[in-house]
């Protein structure tokens, strides 16, 4: 059925135990997003250092359990790698998930994010999907001003 | 369970309800509190009317405008007498309850009118509560930004009923209006009218009912219900989209200024002034939804025909066997009464660590079970339970136990996806 497809293991995974949760110092930046429509929000952290290396992603939130799982897969993704790789990560992500489920996914690109493929052909939950994506996105803007 | 009310013939009736969901999946639709699925009766004369009889309204000499009109002024005498309205003219056709809602809204502080009971003084004071329908808030609020009259607003109980304790203070001399839902489109809870009512009568202020929940689950006599105001939603009783009523007091209705200008709200126009048509037409300006009132006749006929009385009877059982069902599934906690006593067929709640996103989506996908999810635009009773959301399941006359069984099936099913 069409939910299968959408909550795969590697979400409900994520969304059960969510990695690098909590807010956590030093940090560059914080920024606070939230989805009006559906009362999803994030406040994300980012730290970033030489080299311009992304040292921690912490991250607080609530919400459904793609927002959530969502957040986890992407302080798995980021951390350890530097901004401009994960900047490339986020405009696929992005990519993906405006695609409407007509996107092929770049899995040497994407990683474990294309889990949420899925999630592309349900309108109403790809705001979802990006909630955490776009947080990380104002973060990373901010912390190099 | 029986109710003695025959819901399979009823089934029949809607078309919908027998067609299946991509994936061969059933329809089980338990959205009726956002929007009620439509009968062949209500299809079949529109159908007809668009048909054979379509022409506009009241401004047309010939035949068909004649026929037009008369269907559509019929409709009128059908909602008039479906809500006990003393007389036709105090049926107001709209777009929907918000429509009728922001049209009393705006006869307040409106220098078109003298009369002291719309008129507005620094100090003055309307009342709303805390489990309104954006569409009873928003209006309201508008007015306060106009004219910087007061809001204010009774709370919610835990139990998700009206806290009348401060009642006395809370409407006083300086009330202009008090208006309130009737029936909660998220707790289920029915308000106690006459309570709130005599207390407006003391103080000489109005009163108006968000009927939206209420006009389409249990007869409704604005008579007898002794209030000033009513408004409901045509596509919420069985009817389209697109059509609303506001009834209100005929000498009141005389006292309002129009709410838009246009064709057939005027009796006479210059070019520096005009004067305006009796009510209920100063109240519909331009072309109206002449189909869709049409189409709203047919649907209170067919909900006459049933009977309201058996509507609710057959309600009342499916919410018992709805609260009973879901009481047994760990962790589902319903927000608004638990018991039946005042109560509508509209159950809320929450699953606990479960978004209802979440929730409504398995539903949906994996059993075709249709809920809504969110906060069903009563965000600030949602703030006062501490919830972003929550999962509502809306009854009507076409539900079935078998369908309540379905929705715990699926409840069950999302307990064990996110275990
Ligand atoms: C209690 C209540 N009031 C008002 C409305 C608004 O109805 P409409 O959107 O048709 O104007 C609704 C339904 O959405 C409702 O449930």
């Amino acid at each position: 059925m069409i939910a299968e497809s959408m909550y795969q293991e590697l979400i409900l995974e994520h969304y059960k135990h969510p990695q690098g949760r909590g807010l956590r110092d030093p940090y560059d930046a914080e920024v606070h997003h939230v989805n009006p429509t559906c009362g999803d929000e994030i406040t994300m952290r980012v730290k970033v250092g030489d080299g311009g290396k992304v040292e921690d992603v912490s991250y607080d939130g609530q919400g459904c359990s793609i927002s959530q799982a969502a957040a986890s897969v992407l302080h798995e993704l980021t951390t350890g790698s530097t901004v401009d790789e994960t900047l490339a990560v986020v405009d696929e992500f992005t990519r993906l998930m405006q695609g409407r489920g007509k996107v092929e996914a770049d899995e040497d690109v994407l990683g474990d994010a294309v889990a949420f493929a899925g999630v592309a052909k349900f309108p109403a939950r790809v705001k979802c999907a990006l909630l955490a994506w776009m947080a990380y996105k104002d973060a990373v803007v901010r912390s190099s001003k | 369970m029986s109710t003695g009310f025959d819901v399979e013939r009823i089934r029949k009736d809607f078309p919908v309800l027998s067609r299946e969901l991509p994936g061969g999946r059933p329809l089980v639709y338990l959205d009726s509190g956002n929007s009620a699925q439509k009968p062949t009766q209500v299809i079949e004369v529109m159908r007809d009317h668009l048909a054979m009889h379509y022409s506009n309204v009241g401004r047309a000499l010939h035949a068909l405008g004649a026929e037009s009109t008369e269907a559509y002024e019929t409709a009128r005498d059908k909602v008039a007498a479906f809500i006990g309205a003393p007389s036709r003219d105090e049926i107001i056709f709209t777009k929907n309850a918000s429509e009728a809602l922001n049209l009393v809204a705006y006869a307040f502080g409106n220098p078109i009118t003298e009369d002291p009971r719309f008129r507005l003084a620094p100090g003055d004071e309307i009342v709303i509560s805390e489990m309104e329908h954006h569409s009873n808030i928003v209006p309201w609020q508008m007015l306060a930004q106009r004219t910087g009259v007061k809001l204010r607003w009774f709370s919610v109980t835990d139990e998700g009923r009206l806290d009348l304790s401060n009642l006395e203070e809370l409407v006083n001399e300086r009330t202009k209006m008090v208006s309130i839902v009737h029936q909660s489109n998220v707790l289920g809870t029915i308000n106690p009218v006459a309570q709130v009512l005599a207390r407006v009568r003391e103080v000489g202020a109005l009163m108006m009912l968000d009927a939206s929940q209420s006009v389409p689950h249990h007869a409704v006599d604005v008579a007898a219900l002794g209030v000033d105001f009513l408004a409901f939603t045509g596509h919420k009783v069985v009817g389209p989209s697109g059509i609303g009523v506001l009834w209100g007091r005929g000498e009141l209705l005389d006292a309002m200024p129009p709410f838009m200008g246009g064709g057939e709200m005027i009796e006479a126009v210059w070019m520096d002034h005009s004067t305006y048509a009796p009510a209920p037409h100063k109240f519909e300006a331009g072309t109206p939804p002449i189909v869709e009132a049409i189409g709203l006749g047919a649907a209170v006929d067919y909900l006459s025909e049933i009977g309201m009385d058996a509507i609710a009877r057959h309600e009342h059982e499916l919410t018992g066997y709805a609260l009973d069902a879901l009481g047994e599934i760990p962790g589902l906690k319903v927000i608004g009464p638990k018991g039946l006593e005042q109560r509508g067929a509209t159950v809320s709640f929450t699953l606990e660590g479960i978004h209802p996103h979440d929730v409504g989506q398995i539903l949906d996908d994996n059993f075709g079970v249709a809920v809504r999810v969110g906060h069903h635009c009563a965000r600030p009773l949602h703030l006062r339970f501490g919830i972003p959301a929550t999962t509502r399941a809306s009854l009507y006359l076409y539900n079935t136990p078998a369908e309540i069984d379905a929705l715990v099936r699926g409840l069950h099913h999302v307990r064990k996806v996110f275990a």
